[in-house]
C-alpha cells in the first residue's frame, strides 16, 4: 500500500471510534503491540530526546525501500509512533522525504504533533525525513 | 462558615478553619468555570502558575481604561495617578516580606529574572576563582543555571546539597559544605517538585556564619506561608507575582541595602540614571538603579490588587485549607496500587509528585487531561533532582485556595482510569 492509502486506511479506522477516550484507548493499545526494541538499539545513535518522553528510531534500507523500527517510554506515544512507522514503513525514500502528517490532525490527535508538545514526536517525523532525505 | 464539599475523616483539621468558604472563593475565579474535554476543569497545576481572580483582571483592564501613562517622568495628572499606583505595589510587597524599606523591593519580570539579576551583579562583582556557591539537589533550573554561568565565569565553583529520599536538605552534609570559600549561597524556601519547606532561617544563619550571603527563592513559599525577610536575615529574597494570584511578567526582588547599594546596575537604559553625558553616567538611587526601562506598569498595579485578595481572604486560612487538601490527597493516593509519593516531608506545602509503577508520567498526565484534569507531568524544570531519584519525571498535583475535596475526589478517579487503560 502507498503512503496515502495507509493513510486512509487509519482515518478510516479512527472514524469508528466515537470519543477521546476510544481514541486513546486506540492508540494506547497500538502502544502496547509495538513490539518493544531491543536493547542494542537503545543507544544514543537512535535516541530522540523530548521534553517528558523518549522515542528511539531506528532506519534500514533494504532493496530502495526504507523502514522504520521505533519505541518510546510513554505508551502513548508509542502508540502514535505505531501509525506513523506503519504508515512509512516500506516507502520510498522518495515519499519518506516529503512525508505529510496531516492524517494525524484528520483522526483528531494533532495537538501532538504540535512543536509545543515536546514529546520526541516531531524531532521523529524530522529525522525520518532527513533519513530518507540522505538515502536518496 | 467554611464549607467542606467533602470532609470525611479529617474533619477535625477542617473544623479549625473558619471564615472561608471555597465556593465563595471560587465564583471570584472566573476561568475555573468552564468545561475541559466536556469535563468541569479540575485546576491543579498551581505551582506553575495560579488562576486570577476576577479583580486583578479587572485592575489589569481598569489601568489601560482610566490610567495608562509612563511613570516616574510625567509633570501631567494621568502620569502622576499611574506612578502612585505603581508604587503603591511596591509598599504592598515591603509589607508582604515585611521588607525594611520600600527602596528594597526591585520590581523584575519574575524569580528568574530576580536571580539572574543577583548573579550577573552581585556574582560578577564579588566571586573570585576558586570561591564557592552553594546550591541545593532540589533547586529549580532558574536557581542552577545563572550560577553556573557565573561560576564558569569567574573561576568559581558550584557546591550541591545532597538531600534524602523523604525529599528533605540532609543538613549535616550543608554545614560540611560551608567553609571561608563560600560566597553564596543560593536556596529555594519551598520545593516546587517535591513541595518540601527547608529551613531557611537555619540555613541562612549558618551561612552567615561564614560571611556568605543568602539568595532564598521564594517563588513557592509566596502563596502558602507568611514570609519576614527580617526575621529569616535573607540577604536576597526573590518572588514572582503569578504564583500568588496575580499576573505573570511581575516579580520582585528583595536585597539588604547594604549589598543593594555596592552592587553595580544590571542593565542600562532610562529611568536607572541620574545624569547621562557622553563621558560619564551617574546612576539613580534604589530601586531604580536596577529597574531600567519602561517596566510592566499594568501588571505590577494589578499585582497589588492580588496581595489585598490574599490579605482578605487571610494567609492562615488559605494554607489551612490548602494543608487540609494535601493531607486528604495523600491519604487517597496511598489506598491505590503501585503508587510512590514523591516529597514525604512532614513540612511541605501542598504540592504532592507521585508515580504509578510501570506507567509514564506523561500517560497519566493525557488521561487525567482528557477528565479536564490539569496537572503537571515531567521534570518540573528540576532535572538534576529527578536524577537523584532516578526517574524520568513525575505527576505532580498542586492545590490553591479555590480546590475543593470533590476535585481531588476526581483526580483519583482519574489515577484509576489511567491505571485501568494503561497497565
Amino acid at each position: 500500500m502507498s503512503v496515502k492509502q495507509k493513510q486512509a486506511e487509519i482515518i478510516e479506522n479512527f472514524q469508528f471510534l466515537e470519543d477521546l477516550d476510544q481514541k486513546y484507548e486506540y492508540v494506547i493499545e497500538l502502544g502496547k503491540k509495538l513490539p518493544p526494541l531491543s536493547t542494542e538499539y537503545k543507544k544514543s545513535e537512535f535516541i530522540i530526546k523530548g521534553c517528558q518522553s523518549t522515542v528511539w528510531l531506528v532506519p534500514d534500507f533494504k532493496d530502495g525501500l526504507i523502514y522504520f523500527n521505533a519505541d518510546s517510554d510513554s505508551v502513548f506515544v508509542k502508540g502514535l509512533v505505531s501509525l506513523l512507522i506503519y504508515v512509512a514503513s516500506g516507502q520510498l525514500p522518495q515519499e519518506i522525504s516529503v512525508l505529510d502528517t496531516q492524517f494525524i490532525h484528520d483522526i483528531g490527535l494533532g495537538n501532538y504533533l504540535s512543536p509545543t508538545r515536546s514529546n520526541g514526536l516531531v524531532s521523529m517525523v524530522k529525522q525520518m525525513k532527513a533519513y530518507a532525505g540522505s538515502v536518496i | 462558615m467554611f464549607l467542606p464539599l467533602r470532609a470525611n475523616n479529617i474533619m477535625t483539621d477542617l473544623q479549625t478553619i473558619t471564615d472561608f468558604d471555597v465556593l465563595k472563593v471560587r465564583k471570584d475565579f472566573p476561568i475555573l468555570n468552564q468545561l475541559v474535554h466536556g469535563k468541569h476543569l479540575v485546576y491543579f497545576d498551581n505551582a506553575a502558575t495560579t488562576q486570577k481572580p476576577q479583580v486583578v483582571i479587572d485592575a489589569i483592564s481598569n489601568y489601560y481604561n482610566t490610567t495608562n501613562a509612563n511613570i516616574h517622568r510625567g509633570l501631567h495628572s494621568l502620569a502622576d495617578k499611574a506612578t502612585l499606583l505603581f508604587e503603591d505595589t511596591r509598599k504592598a510587597i515591603r509589607e508582604f516580606i515585611n521588607s525594611e524599606s520600600e527602596e528594597q523591593i526591585i520590581f523584575t519580570r519574575g524569580v528568574t529574572e530576580g536571580i539572574n539579576l543577583v548573579a550577573q551583579s552581585y556574582g560578577r562583582t564579588y566571586l573570585k576563582s576558586g570561591d564557592e556557591v552553594i546550591i541545593s539537589t532540589m533547586e529549580h533550573h532558574s536557581n542552577i543555571v545563572p550560577w553556573q554561568m557565573i561560576c564558569e565565569e569567574k573561576g568559581a565553583v558550584l557546591k550541591i546539597i545532597p538531600i534524602n529520599d523523604a525529599g528533605e536538605i540532609i543538613y549535616e552534609e550543608y554545614l560540611k559544605l560551608l567553609s571561608e570559600k563560600t560566597k553564596i549561597v543560593a536556596i529555594v524556601h519551598v520545593s516546587n517538585a517535591l513541595g518540601t519547606i527547608n529551613p531557611i532561617k537555619e540555613i541562612i544563619a549558618d551561612a552567615h556564619k561564614f560571611g556568605a550571603v543568602v539568595l532564598v527563592d521564594g517563588a513557592q513559599a509566596a502563596s502558602h506561608m507568611n514570609i519576614d525577610v527580617q526575621n529569616l536575615s535573607a540577604d536576597f529574597y526573590v518572588l514572582s507575582g503569578h504564583k500568588f494570584y496575580g499576573p505573570t511578567g511581575i516579580g520582585a526582588l528583595y536585597g539588604k541595602r547594604v549589598l543593594l547599594e555596592k552592587m553595580p546596575p544590571y542593565m542600562g537604559g532610562g529611568e536607572m540614571i541620574k545624569e547621562v553625558t557622553f563621558a560619564k553616567t551617574t546612576y539613580n538611587d534604589l530601586p531604580y538603579k536596577f529597574e531600567a526601562g519602561t517596566p510592566n506598569i499594568a501588571d505590577t498595579i494589578a499585582l497589588n490588587v492580588s496581595l489585598k485578595y490574599i490579605k482578605a481572604i487571610g494567609k492562615e486560612a488559605i494554607a489551612a485549607h490548602e494543608d487540609a487538601l494535601l493531607a486528604y490527597c495523600v491519604e487517597k493516593l496511598n489506598e491505590i496500587d503501585g503508587i510512590k509519593l514523591y516529597g514525604t516531608s512532614k513540612n511541605k506545602v501542598s504540592v504532592q509528585s507521585f508515580l504509578i509503577e510501570g506507567i509514564h508520567p506523561q500517560d497519566v498526565g493525557i488521561i487525567l487531561d482528557s477528565e479536564g484534569i490539569a496537572v503537571r507531568t515531567g521534570h518540573h524544570c528540576t532535572q538534576p533532582l529527578m536524577q537523584r531519584f532516578g526517574i524520568p519525571g513525575t505527576v505532580r498535583a498542586s492545590f490553591a485556595m479555590y480546590n475543593t475535596f470533590e476535585e481531588v475526589d476526581k483526580l483519583i478517579s482519574g489515577i484509576q482510569k489511567a491505571r485501568r487503560m494503561l497497565l
